[in-house]
């Protein structure tokens, strides 16, 4: 397995992310500008990119659409193209019928305290296994590797009697505990730290007599920042889509999202355009973070990956 | 390690070598306590709950049934219909979503104006939940006023109704996860592209080969890993498959997996065995179950990797002597 990923993360650097100095690639740059990509983009290259991008981003402008106007409307053909006047009207009933305030509270403090805490996990978990040496490093990290073999939901069983158990059914820690780490993230860290940390820095901290935990805060933190925010922001979209365990852990009294957003499609609303505003309200955080941050994200991504 | 022995340092050296033997465990401690905890440990007990007859209603009686719940399991056409269901749906969402993320990251890897543009928007359906993309999926999908039925019409097929046929149900909800993580591939096998040396490109460019050629003979090898890499990803997906048939169900359809269980995936079944007939034991079983399908695609993928490797190509990719990367 670890052959099979290493050069997955290790070769990816995709130039929309400023990271650490790869000195090879600075290096190649250098001798021959404009290395890396092939051939000048065609015209027919530039129509089936557009055709992509229509099809991704045409149900998310369609959800807007159908969100803003009403049933009858929605229920006609042909469909509805251009927003209506009802969006407003929509969104409001939306989070009423669904307890979406709630949800999207839920899904906030969920996602926020997954995504911190593997973030501060991992990049801990990834600076030892990067630039510390211990007896079974390898290993272990093989181990790690290992786990992200292992899909989670396999154990809900268990995990709802644990739950149960410990008094946490249908509460929030049910969904947050189980998923405080991560291996992609710990195998992102070590990734991005083996390269960006140089080892002089280390011995240099040392030789100060600062201890290790020392090290970890006031230099291996401030230089993994940039991909700390990456690993953070692709951990909270995960989060926060996460359906298979919430949806057993949680009832509709205390959704997250994707939890609330069931109760839209299980018949207890029949208005069309009610159903599309929801679906685009829980959404809507999260587009509102890929407008910003969407570049971050897609050289987060590109450097190696998280699929949940 | 420190080196210098100056007797009034002893005391810190002890400290050190402390801190250099122990601090490396209790950085990664946190991991794989909180993974054992409730990552492993839940698997392998639910293998000893798949050995019990556990209900929902009283989870702390345990009735011991031995092999049952399995022996019940494959005898039950319910199980080998969601089997097969799972495997159809997998194998129509996850082939043309890596052959499609295949093609768009090769286009993305053109010099490009607007690439920014073109990654970010690909990848933005990764950011709808599966609740959100299934809803408003169902609603293309509709039969009576659906869009995708109206389009349809343009070219004379009468409307179908995508809920209730099997094939069509399950290339409706195919169509969910596709549009959800073709993008994201995209971006994984662009990365992976970016990283091959330009120079493999010359040399094949020199030796006249074409730029299908080229495609096929360095960059499609060039990224091998990581095809590997989302095929695992993929295919464990795949077998979880849960959400998406779930939410197009629209309803008491939803966990049978339409009328006919005609959409009906193992997760579904593994859901419906516990929650709604509150049989945990037999819950446990299917999820045991799916766990040694996984393991059993992937020792036949790697049997598969190994034999396809041995097959001489048919062009050959010149090599320059160039330190390998991947070790």
């Amino acid at each position: 397995m670890t052959t099979d990923i290493a050069p997955v993360l290790a070769d990816a650097h995709g130039r929309t992310t400023p990271t650490a100095p790869d000195r090879r690639n600075r290096f190649r740059r250098v001798l021959r500008p404009g290395a890396g990509r092939q051939h000048h983009a065609g015209p027919l290259a530039y129509i089936l990119l557009g055709l992509a991008a229509l099809v991704s981003l045409f149900p998310l402008y369609w959800t807007m659409v159908a969100a803003s106007t009403d049933n009858t409307r929605v229920s006609q053909t042909p469909p509805p193209f251009l927003p209506g006047p009802n969006l407003f009207k929509n969104l409001a009933t939306a989070w009423q019928d669904a307890a979406l305030g709630k949800a999207m509270l839920n899904s906030l403090i969920v996602a926020g305290v997954i995504a911190l805490s593997t973030v501060f996990f991992a990049t801990l978990a990834g600076f030892a296994f990067a630039k510390l040496r211990f007896k079974g490093r390898n290993i272990l990290l093989l181990l790690v590797i290992g786990t992200m073999l292992v899909p989670p939901q396999l154990g809900v069983v268990p995990l709802f009697m644990m739950m149960a158990d410990l008094g946490w059914g249908q509460s929030l820690p049910s969904v947050i505990f189980p998923t405080l780490v991560s291996a992609v993230g710990v195998f992102f860290m070590r990734q991005y730290l083996t390269e960006a940390l140089p080892d002089e820095l280390i011995e240099a901290g040392r030789l100060d007599g600062a201890h290790s935990l020392r090290i970890f805060w006031s230099i291996v933190l401030p230089i993994a920042r940039p991909p700390m925010a990456v690993l953070f922001m692709i951990t909270f979209v995960h989060a926060w889509n996460d359906f298979f365990w919430p949806f057993i852990a949680l009832d509709m009294t205390n959704p997250t999202v994707p939890v609330a957003l069931t109760q839209l499609s299980a018949g207890y609303v029949r208005d069309q355009s009610v159903i599309m505003a929801g679906a685009l309200l829980g959404t809507l955080p999260l587009l509102a973070m890929f407008l910003v941050f969407g570049r971050q994200i897609v050289g987060g991504i590109m450097q190696g990956a998280v699929k949940g | 390690m420190a080196t210098s022995i100056d007797p009034r340092q002893s005391r810190r050296n002890i400290l050190h070598r402390l801190d250099l033997g122990a601090v490396p465990y209790t950085f990664i401690a946190p991991f794989f306590l909180i993974f054992g905890a409730f990552g492993l440990y839940p698997l392998l007990y639910t293998f000893w709950i798949s050995l019990h007859r556990v209900e929902l209603s009283s989870l702390d009686t345990m009735e011991w049934r031995g092999l049952a719940n399995f022996t019940e399991l494959f005898e039950d056409d319910r199980f080998w219909n969601a089997l097969s269901n799972t495997f159809t749906i997998g194998v129509i969402s996850t082939v043309p979503q890596l052959l499609m993320a295949l093609g768009l990251a090769h286009l993305l890897n053109y010099r490009l104006r607007g690439s920014v543009f073109f990654r970010v928007a690909v990848l933005t359906p990764y950011a709808t939940s599966v609740a959100a993309a299934a809803l408003v999926f169902t609603m293309l999908f509709e039969r009576d006023f659906g869009m995708i039925n109206w389009v349809l019409g343009f070219f004379g097929v009468d409307n179908l109704d995508w809920e209730s046929q099997k094939w069509p149900a399950q290339f409706a909800i195919s169509t969910i996860v596709i549009w959800r993580w073709t993008g994201y591939n995209a971006l994984l096998y662009l990365a992976a592209m970016q990283a091959i040396p330009k120079d493999l490109y010359e040399a094949a460019a020199i030796d006249g080969a074409s730029r299908w050629q080229q495609f096929r003979t360095v960059t499609v090898p060039g990224i091998s890993a990581t095809i590997v890499f989302t095929i695992v990803l993929s295919t464990i997906g795949a077998t979880q498959l849960f959400g998406e048939p779930l939410i197009f169900g629209q309803g008491p359809n939803g966990i049978s997996g339409g009328a006919d269980n005609q959409y009906q995936t193992l997760g579904l079944l593994l859901y419906e065995e516990g929650w709604k007939n509150y049989q945990m034991g037999r819950a446990s079983a299917i999820a045991w179950a799916m766990f040694l399908i996984l393991i059993l695609i992937f020792v036949l993928q790697r049997v598969l990797a190994r034999v396809l490797s041995r097959t001489p190509r048919p062009v050959k990719a010149p090599r320059r002597a160039r330190p390998s990367r991947t070790s």
